[in-house]
């Protein structure tokens, strides 16, 4: 226990554990809608796709991770677009430009003359160097869902539910699908911070499907969910710190761990 | 009196494929219509562009100012997995009235009571919709469309996927709800929507209107609707005046 408090008293610890506890929450949230609406592979594109942000960011000289939410709010429009489009191929589509992102990214992080920047904290992530201002936009993208759903809760699981159905009640279906799938975009560009690229899309996913278990509705859902990846990402970063390990591995390692015990206990 | 609902020449397609051409028909209070038509032949469509889901190509919609549509949809295209609650499914109808920030009322949650008593599902409000079979889930959906006090209640095929004893209470009830509002069915089971429904419109790229419900195999066969009809029995066959084709 000491220990544990000596821990927080390293900015770089607290920073980590602080990141953690907001990607919790964002991922509970997202995750579920996500989740929910059976979009898991549209944003594992999105995620992907935003890696070719980076590169060009990088090569250019401007913040990598504003190149990565360029790219992945474009791509996210580029989806919603393309899917109101009848007879367009989805999930073709979502695998180009899934490794098409991947390709420009690499490309151009091959390109950037001199110093080469970590690809192992992007592809993996790196939570103990996040910074103060990481924290900020995580916080504020997190209060930005939680507002949302609060106001919104009803018509958010309408347009989820039955989209048809409400494009019919006179719900603006389009303008919500678009709204919601840029903040998706964006919570997700933000956890590459702490998770990586390729295992931020678990930290969406894992705690949603073990919530689902249990939870009757979107709501419920949510909740379980924020309380399932908090539980397993503080717990995740701790093992890291101790055993150092790659914390965004320990993590999904953690939340797997979690969703098994709630399989077997549905099951008994 | 003016219809609530008027289509004059309308011709819909998708991309360069037309489904239906030139066709009309009017929708007045106390109808029951039964659209009837083999598929492809653009039942859907008919629906698409009545609920304004899809912009017809040429024609004219024209809608009374007090036109609310109540709309069944068919329930292979709803995610049964989906986390949600049987309260808030029949809440998402209201939607059709009420602007859509709006958070549901008291009188509202009461009218969900009504409804779920109505159906039989009085204390399964929290209930996900997964837990449903097939007739209570149709029953749930029913709800949905008729929380906002349709004038005209559209079902797509409501009778899919639904066990024979409930069709014949959905039946009853539809007839009940007739009462109070105007009703369009479509249905490929010519048999049961011929001893329901007050008339029949035959739809195969065009629309055949019949003023009647009673049809029969020749009907059926002479203006290309290849459905089989089931015969009651005791229905009155009666064959109807040819229609004239353009």
């Amino acid at each position: 226990m000491n220990e544990l408090i000596e821990l927080l008293g390293f900015s770089f610890f607290r920073n980590a554990l602080i990141a953690s506890i907001l990607t919790s929450v964002l991922a509970g949230i997202v995750g579920s809608y996500i989740v929910a609406r059976r979009t898991v592979f549209i944003s594992g594109g999105i995620t992907h796709a935003s890696f070719g942000g980076m590169g060009i960011a990088y090569f250019l000289g401007f913040p990598p991770f504003l190149g990565a939410a360029i790219f992945a709010i474009l791509s996210a429009i580029g989806i919603e677009w393309s899917s109101n489009k009848a007879g367009l191929r989805e999930d073709s589509s979502i695998a180009i430009l899934w490794s098409l992102g991947m390709a420009i990214g690499i490309l151009f992080v091959f390109l950037t003359p001199g110093y080469t920047p970590n690809l192992m904290g992007f592809l993996f992530g790196d939570i103990l160097t996040v910074q103060v201002s990481d924290l900020i936009w995580l916080t504020a993208i997190a209060l930005i869902c939680i507002v949302l759903v609060q106001l919104f809760y009803q018509v958010i699981l309408a347009v989820a539910f039955d989209g048809e159905f409400a494009s019919v009640s006179k719900i603006p279906v389009q303008t919500i699908s678009y709204i919601s799938s840029i903040i998706v975009a964006i919570s997700i560009v933000l956890s590459i911070k702490v998770m990586g690229i390729i295992l931020v899309l678990s930290l969406f996913t894992i705690p949603a499907a073990a919530a689902n278990l249990f939870a009757k509705d979107l709501k419920k859902m949510m909740y379980f969910s924020v309380i399932i990846s908090l539980i397993g990402s503080i717990s995740g970063l701790l093992i890291a710190y101790y055993f150092d390990l790659p914390s965004g591995a320990t993590i999904i390692f953690t939340l797997t761990f979690i969703y098994v015990i709630l399989r077997l206990r549905k099951l008994i | 009196m003016q219809p609530l609902i008027q289509l004059n020449n309308i011709t819909a397609s998708y991309d360069n494929n037309v489904v239906l051409s030139n066709i009309n028909l009017e929708v007045f209070d106390s109808d029951f219509i039964g659209v009837i038509g083999p598929n492809g032949g653009g039942k859907t469509t008919l629906l698409k562009v009545i609920l304004n889901l899809l912009k017809p190509a040429s024609g004219k919609i024209i809608k009374h100012e007090h036109l609310k549509t109540g709309y069944l949809p068919q329930v292979n295209t709803i995610d049964k997995q989906f986390p949600i609650t049987i309260k808030d499914v029949i809440l998402s109808g209201n939607y059709a009235t009420s602007r859509w920030w709006k958070k549901p009322d008291k009188e509202l949650r009461k009218k969900v009571s009504e409804l779920l008593e109505f159906i039989g599902l009085e204390n399964s409000h929290n209930e996900s919709i997964g837990e449903l079979s097939g007739g209570q889930m149709q029953r749930v959906f029913l709800c949905r469309a008729l929380i906002s006090n349709p004038n005209l209640l559209i079902l797509d095929e409501p009778n899919t996927y639904v066990d024979k004893s409930f069709e014949a209470s959905l039946y009853n009830l539809l007839g009940e709800l007739n009462k109070d509002m105007a009703i369009l069915l479509v249905s490929h089971d010519v048999g049961t929507i011929s001893s329901m429904v007050k008339t029949i419109a035959c739809v195969n790229g065009g629309l055949h209107y019949h003023p009647s419900n009673k049809i029969t195999n020749e009907i059926l066969q002479s203006y290309n609707c290849p459905i089989e009809l089931i015969s009651h029995g005791h229905v009155p066959h009666r064959v109807l005046k040819h229609h004239n084709h353009e």
